[in-house]
């Protein structure tokens, strides 16, 4: 537990040193609130040309939007730190990490908050309670354990992929750019619900890096479009914590082959 | 004009060097390529009648977005001239002997041309390759391709007097940061690289055909498919070099302006 | 205290190329080349003592250092630091010692220094007895008290420095490895720094390695120098040792009434002549002062004589010479 307060020190740390730049800190965050907001009206524009998208409707796709966006942000803010590794490891920095008497993943973790994400974490909320306003769905405790879930196991699914790329800086600071594809990439995907994309986008964004898990399967159960087996629908987002413990045990190889051949 | 080159081959070699970028860069593209694709084919199954711009053309124009993306996203970043201004260092640049807006420039051309050149060209076979319905499609003439690659290099030129604006702007901000992110965004929205121009409501595209951004993108795009005709399109390449002797002249006068009151100021 | 057996470590290093042409080639083929940092190094410390490790760059000093503070694991050869193998046990290990990188900050840029204290507090789980009384001692001895509340940003490199070693003492280590802490110090910072760590060996018994380049920082500090060239360890002794293989030459300059032809002593070789002072190397193994000065009196009035002895930087030079590096 005492690893959990250090992180919320570093944290006030952090935030205590990005409040020294306040001019660039407030555009830095409007920025991180627009950049969404130009990828949310274009699927406002595209869904007011086009009306429907397959079986799903604007607000069903924009609740969708707003989970994953959720999930990004919040995974952006916490796992920046592994986000920013390759600057770190870059600097010679890691081994300032190894001499201290930490795990290094909680070191990792504390060096960097991004604050600014909120921006985004902002807009994301807006999106998801215009979306939940407008959406005819009839709640209960159980579906709403779901949605918390869902976005709880998106940011787990986030931070793994930041873990895994940030240990790749380990063997090579170039060609990170791949970890794109999964972050940025996978947010763009997963913004839509999976079902509208081919077999093979399907089946690896289910069973390799489960975004499926998350965004589409519970996103069916919500909805009423699914009968009977509720419970299997509502676990279905844990497969995102799953997905990040191979993440965390790679990193652990990492250190130890970054310990092995020196920087 | 001996310096321009060589600041040119410079950065060029520099790009160069960075092969597992180059990799992993046109993976990305790719990935991205795919996945907005299959969108717009998800998209077009319910209500493909009224578009104002068909499918194939959609899907050619997606590809060329990511193909020729390092020469057309405005958000390109050079830490070395931001350090520069900020530090007060642009006196050791006063010294030399070539003019410092055609430097930068020079420089800004050279880092997208050697980016490009590692990313493109591998990734131009790889489109016009792939399967149907997700082909990148051939120009349905010489003309247009030949209009095509014109309006491309001088969009790309449109493209560099933007971001030269960009750099200057923080002589008077100081900072990197805000200014330049809020209108990277505003500029690559404009230019269809959020939603393909033609599928903006009406009113939005007044708003993008009166701004620099689409001519450098969206414009020689549409000029490859066809969707643009030949007569339109040589008009358009008479605006964008409107656009051109414009966003240059008033790089230059801002930037002169920008340097007198560095002088000044003592930097 | 410290020990290290037959440490070897080699690295693989990628081959950078020029020209437009290699650098297609390179995007398809790189090239390796195998650097052996350390061959065989062994060596032991005691308890307390201050240790000068010297060597050109690139000798294998800071692989030898991260290998002892427990960043890197060796190909070969075992090493024994107050009990702990240092790569393994590594959160165990590092509580005990102390690092000061000097070109590199441990301290939090943009808060006061006092807030990356209670930082480093936390993250070694200093109990707040010992914390409170660990940061008195420092801050007495450091001279802290007007800079604890300045961000680190806005503090000078000497200021800077001594808050470094203060952040590397808070948990009150046995070992303390500085790298180059004086480097960039005008000369008042770095008298107060060798003072510190003088004190702080006298009083508290810990043991300092200390990697520089300044040879001063070594005469004022180190009794005992560990010299890597190569990597392999080149010499370990005292500096009296040193002393006693290249420094008994001595240098006389003499001032005295005005002479119109060079002085010619048996014994002593001319370095320089004027008519008012000549400059004359002696050396002591062979020849006595006494005897030089006597048989120089004898032949022209003296006005002033001073006595300087080799500076250990020379010494090393000539060390450097021996081994060839």
């Amino acid at each position: 537990m005492s690893g959990v307060r250090l992180y919320f020190k570093y944290l006030s740390m952090l935030f205590r040193s990005q409040m020294q730049y306040r001019a660039s800190f407030l555009l830095l965050t409007f920025g991180q609130f627009f950049i969404p907001f130009a990828v949310f009206a274009s699927l406002y524009f595209m869904f007011e040309r086009f009306g429907q998208l397959r079986s799903w409707s604007f607000f069903e796709v924009a609740l969708i939007f707003g989970v994953i966006h959720m999930a990004f942000s919040i995974a952006e803010c916490f796992a920046r730190g592994f986000d920013m590794f390759s600057s770190l490891v870059g600097a010679g920095e890691f081994d300032r990490l190894l001499v201290r008497p930490r795990s290094t993943v909680v070191q990792v973790l504390g060096s960097q908050f991004e604050f600014t994400r909120f921006g985004r974490l902002l807009q994301s909320a807006i999106v998801l309670v215009w979306a939940l306003a407008k959406l005819p769905i009839d709640w209960n405790v159980a579906k709403g354990i779901t949605l918390a879930l869902m976005i709880a196991c998106g940011v787990f699914i986030f931070a793994g992929i930041f873990i895994l790329f940030a240990t790749l800086c380990f063997w090579t600071v170039q060609g990170l750019e791949v970890a794109n594809i999964f972050t940025d990439g996978g947010r763009e995907m997963a913004q839509y619900p999976l079902d509208i994309y081919k077999r093979w986008v399907t089946v690896f964004f289910t069973f390799v890096i489960p975004f499926g898990c998350v965004n589409y399967l519970p996103m069916l159960y919500i909805l009423d479009r699914v009968e009977g087996r509720d419970l299997a629908y509502m676990a279905m987002p844990l497969a995102g914590a799953v997905f990040l413990v191979p993440c965390v045990l790679v990193w652990q190889i990492g250190v130890r082959h970054y310990r092995s051949t020196g920087s | 004009m001996r310096a321009y080159t060589s600041v040119w081959r410079l950065r060029f070699l520099l790009g160069l060097q960075y092969r597992t970028a180059a990799f992993a860069g046109i993976a990305t593209q790719l990935f991205f390529g795919f996945i907005f694709i299959m969108i717009y084919i998800a998209f077009y199954e319910h209500g493909a009648g009224g578009a104002p711009i068909d499918l194939p053309d959609l899907i050619s124009y997606t590809w060329l977005q990511q193909i020729f993306l390092t020469l057309i996203m405005l958000w390109y970043r050079d830490n070395e001239i931001f350090r520069l201004i900020t530090s007060g260092n642009i006196a050791y640049e006063l010294c030399r002997p070539c003019g410092i807006y055609g430097f930068w420039y020079a420089k800004l051309l050279g880092q997208r041309l050697a980016g490009a050149s590692l990313r493109c060209l591998p990734l131009l076979p790889i489109a016009l390759l792939l399967p149907e319905p997700y082909r990148l499609g051939f120009p349905p003439s010489i003309a247009n391709l030949g209009l095509f690659i014109l309006s491309l290099a001088i969009g790309l030129l449109i493209v560099v007097s933007v971001s030269m604006l960009l750099y200057i702007s923080v002589f008077w901000t100081m900072s990197p940061v805000g200014s330049t992110l809020l209108i990277s965004i505003a500029g690559e929205f404009f230019a269809g690289m959020v939603i393909p121009v033609p599928l903006m409501p009406e009113w939005l595209q007044k708003i993008a055909n009166f701004l620099p951004f689409r001519w450098s993108a969206d414009f020689p795009f549409r000029v490859y498919t066809g969707h643009i005709p030949e007569r339109e399109a040589l008009l358009g390449i008479a605006a964008q070099l409107v656009w051109i002797v414009v966003l240059i002249g008033f790089g230059q006068w801002l930037l002169s302006r920008a340097l007198r009151r560095t002088v000044i100021q003592g930097g | 205290m410290i020990e290290l057996q037959g440490i070897s470590k080699s690295f693989k290093v990628a081959k950078r190329s020029s020209g437009i042409g290699q650098a297609f080639k390179a995007l398809f083929a790189r090239e390796h080349t195998t650097v052996h940092a350390l061959q065989e190094i062994s060596f032991s410390i005691g308890e307390g003592e201050i240790v000068g490790y010297i060597g050109p760059n690139g000798a294998g000093k800071s692989t030898s250092i991260k290998v002892m503070s427990g960043i890197l694991v060796p190909d070969e050869g075992s090493c024994s630091v107050m009990g702990y193998t240092p790569w393994k046990d590594r959160t165990a290990y590092v509580k005990n010692i102390g690092v000061v990188f000097g070109q590199r900050s441990q301290l939090w840029w943009d808060v006061p220094v006092l807030d990356s204290f209670e930082l480093l507090k936390d993250i070694y789980r200093i109990p707040e007895a010992e914390y409170r009384g660990n940061l008195s001692m420092l801050t007495e001895t450091l001279d802290l008290e007007p800079i604890l509340k300045v961000p680190v940003r806005q503090l000078s490199l000497g200021q800077r420095m001594r808050c470094e070693i203060a952040a590397s003492l808070l948990h009150g280590p046995r070992i303390l490895f500085l790298d180059e802490p004086t480097i960039g110090l005008d000369a008042v910072s770095k008298l107060a720094v060798r003072r510190f760590i003088r004190t702080l060996n006298e009083e508290k018994g810990v043991t300092v390695i200390l990697t520089t380049h300044d040879m001063s920082d070594i005469e004022a500090l180190a009794e005992r120098i560990l010299m890597i060239g190569k990597g392999t360890l080149l010499y370990d002794g005292t500096i009296g040792e040193l002393r006693n293989r290249f420094g008994t030459e001595r240098k006389i300059t003499v001032d005295y009434e005005t002479c119109d032809r060079p002085l010619e002593i048996e014994g002593a070789k001319t370095l320089s002549w004027s008519p008012e002072r000549a400059v004359f190397s002696v050396d002591t193994g062979q020849y006595r002062i006494a005897d030089l000065i006597s048989r120089l009196s004898g032949q022209i009035e003296l006005l002033d004589v001073s006595v300087e002895a080799k500076p250990v930087e020379e010494m090393i030079v000539e060390l450097y010479r021996e081994h060839r590096i």
